[in-house]
């Protein structure tokens, strides 16, 4: 970093770290209130993030007498108890109201019989529409403007961030009355398509402050994809036929089963798939509902639907997994005052329990957390006030010069961990011990500072892939049941002694606790 | 990963440098280059906000395999991806809707398949 270049300083009631569905939402939610916002992206707010890639749906049920109580109570049957009716009401309402809103900036298309459609938006266009009506609502971008950690008052209140503005140069520091950690979940940067923004910063940035985390053991989601690809895409891989190397057929379950045969498959040899059954109408229209699935077959001269091609499982950690920070109170409070939650960034055990909300739960649950903990920050910091007098961070790791060993081969040496099927997708005690091992050797080097040329951005993420990875494991080894996602060859049933929330935090010295399910409330 | 720049159909905007969410390209003068190839996360959005179609992003992310420019120019690749998500000129084009809202009906027209 060039020490001669001014700090660009601001300040604002709310600074909302992250500029993906959740942010920009959380942004909205601020500036509802009267606050005056920045948001900073790692990257553009626009384009960084799993959602702008993609096209989610979102949890979308009608407020027709019956239907939310039924599709709460059937998302409860595979939560495993981790899950709570409240908060999966709270986000179907919230989802159900707040997306027709964005008429204006989204062009809602309309079905064959004229009805708008709202649940499911093309990624790339509900990103572009949620950064106009951010701008709108009079918030400050930052785009390519990582933050690299919390800063505190005298008194140690929290009272802003510090970062890196990586094309403009120098350094920027908003003081602020409260922060909203929107910064997504963490992959390790697998090949998901467009997760390489979401390195874990804020699970990091959070826990050096004292924060909790929460659930991080259900972060082993892995997605399928054309082998040599992103595009992990899954809408059309439901009419593949599947087959090994020597054209046998592999027997895929479609449904909850499918990942598992699959990974299965794959650790005994390549898997290939062919799309002849998917219907020729179909086929014409695939570019007009997802644009960009197809690129990867059309640019490499496939023919998907004559040709076999190999298929490959990206891991997904903690995105389309279920852990994160721990909120505490319906504003996505963390425990920590002023420090707010949201979107994978943010536990989703509360609406998806042991088992994946998938993108429809997970969007509606990062649209309703994101305005929660916009407006809570809001309120608090409106109420509160600016922070005054000199600012400092919270000792971070990486921040210094750095000693340790090179970026690269430490992100190889953590990926080697929680990458592979075998260590991650089937786990067992020992593997999960000897893992940990590894990884507790990796912490070693990233207390030196992980080398990374002067890119103080990637010696962060080196911190915080590192410290995501011993906490998913550490709450793996811990959960010596399995239960929905979660599954143990060694512990393969579920038990009642692991009935609650595997709480974890700690940086040198990670740490768990299990907070067994509060008795049944009498809720009405 | 991004291969390719076409300078011949290049504006100069800057606007692919801008929204590079992991920052691989450099705005220099009036052109942008390729700086930080390894950075590339194969997302596609720079070709997608490109509006001249001056972009090449090959759908492998592990490595680089240097397509030819003249190829890849008369191959009709160029621009696909923004001209299928009707962006641009593409706008209002009736053979290029947004018919996102028909992925819901496509699972289940696979599940229906699977007999699930």
């Amino acid at each position: 970093m060039r020490k001669n270049t001014p700090t660009l300083k601001l300040t604002a009631d709310v600074l909302i770290i992250g500029g993906g569905l959740a942010g920009t939402w959380a942004a909205i939610g601020a500036a509802r209130e009267g606050a005056r916002v920045v948001l900073v992206d790692k990257g553009y707010c626009g384009t960084s993030g799993v959602t702008a890639t993609a096209g989610p749906g979102h949890w979308w049920v009608p407020p027709v007498p019956g239907a939310r109580e039924a599709a709460i109570d059937k998302r409860l049957g595979t939560a495993f108890g981790l899950a709570d009716r409240h908060w999966m009401a709270r986000i179907i309402d919230t989802t159900w109201t707040s997306l027709p809103g964005l008429a204006g900036y989204y062009d809602f298309p309309r079905d064959e019989k004229g009805v708008t459609q709202y649940r499911g938006l093309r990624g790339p266009e509900y990103m572009r529409a949620l950064r106009s009506r951010v701008l709108d609502s009079g918030v400050t971008i930052l785009d390519h403007c990582p933050a690299l950690e919390l800063l505190r008052d005298d008194h140690g209140g929290l009272a802003g961030a510090r970062g890196w503005r990586r094309q403009a140069g120098g350094q920027w520091q908003v003081r602020a009355g409260a922060v909203v950690l929107a910064t997504g979940g963490c992959a390790f940067l697998s090949r998901l398509l467009g997760c390489h923004t979401n390195t874990g910063d804020g699970y990091l940035m959070a826990a050096e402050a004292g924060a909790e985390l929460s659930g991080m053991e259900f972060s082993n989601y892995y997605c399928i994809a054309a082998a040599h690809s992103t595009m992990t895409r899954s809408m059309v891989y439901g009419f593949g036929e599947y087959t090994d190397s020597a054209g046998r057929p592999v027997d895929l379950p479609q449904g909850p089963g499918f990942t598992d045969a699959l990974g299965r498959a794959l650790l005994r040899g390549p898997v290939f798939c062919q799309l002849g059954a998917v219907p020729t109408d179909l086929r014409e229209r695939l570019p007009s509902i997802q644009p960009n699935l197809m690129l990867p077959f059309d640019r490499r001269g496939i023919d998907p639907y004559r040709q076999r091609f190999e298929v490959t499982l990206h891991p997904e950690g903690t995105i389309r997994g279920v852990g994160g920070l721990r909120v505490v109170d319906s504003d996505c409070q963390t425990g920590l005052s002023g420090l707010f939650a949201a979107g994978d960034a943010a536990s989703r055990e509360l609406i998806a329990g042991a088992t994946s909300g998938g993108g429809a739960q997970n969007s509606a649950w990062a649209l309703s957390s994101g305005q929660w903990a916009g407006r809570g920050a809001a309120r608090q910091a409106l109420a509160t006030g600016t922070p005054q007098g000199p600012l400092q961070g919270f000792n971070g790791l990486g921040l210094g010069q750095g000693r340790g060993q090179d970026s690269s081969a430490l992100l190889a040496r953590i990926q080697a961990e929680v990458h592979p099927l075998d260590r991650n997708l089937f786990r067992r005690g020992s593997q999960l011990e000897r893992s940990l091992r590894a990884l507790d050797n990796v912490w070693d080097q990233v207390q030196q500072g992980p080398g990374a040329d002067d890119n103080p951005l990637r010696a962060r993420e080196i911190v915080a892939m590192a410290a995501t990875a011993r906490w998913c494991y550490r709450a793996a080894a811990a959960r010596r049941e399995s239960r929905g996602m979660h599954q143990r060859s060694d512990t393969p049933a579920q038990s009642p002694a692991f009935d609650g929330h595997l709480r974890t935090g700690g940086l040198d010295q990670p740490w768990t606790r299990l907070d067994a399910f509060a008795p049944l409330e009498a809720h009405a | 990963m991004l291969e390719l720049i076409f300078n011949d159909r290049c504006s100069g905007c800057g606007q692919c440098a801008s929204v590079c969410p992991t920052n691989v390209l450099t705005f220099t003068g009036n052109a942008p280059q390729i700086s930080a190839p390894q950075a590339c996360q194969t997302c596609f959005m720079c070709e997608l906000y490109c509006p001249e179609d001056a972009l090449y992003v090959d759908p492998d992310p592990e490595r680089l395999h240097h397509p030819d420019p003249a190829q890849i120019a008369a191959s009709g690749l160029l621009g696909q991806y923004r001209r299928d998500s009707g962006w641009g000129e593409w706008a209002g084009n009736p053979a290029h809707q947004n018919e996102h809202w028909r992925m819901d009906g496509v699972f289940a027209l696979a599940r229906t398949r699977a007999g699930g």
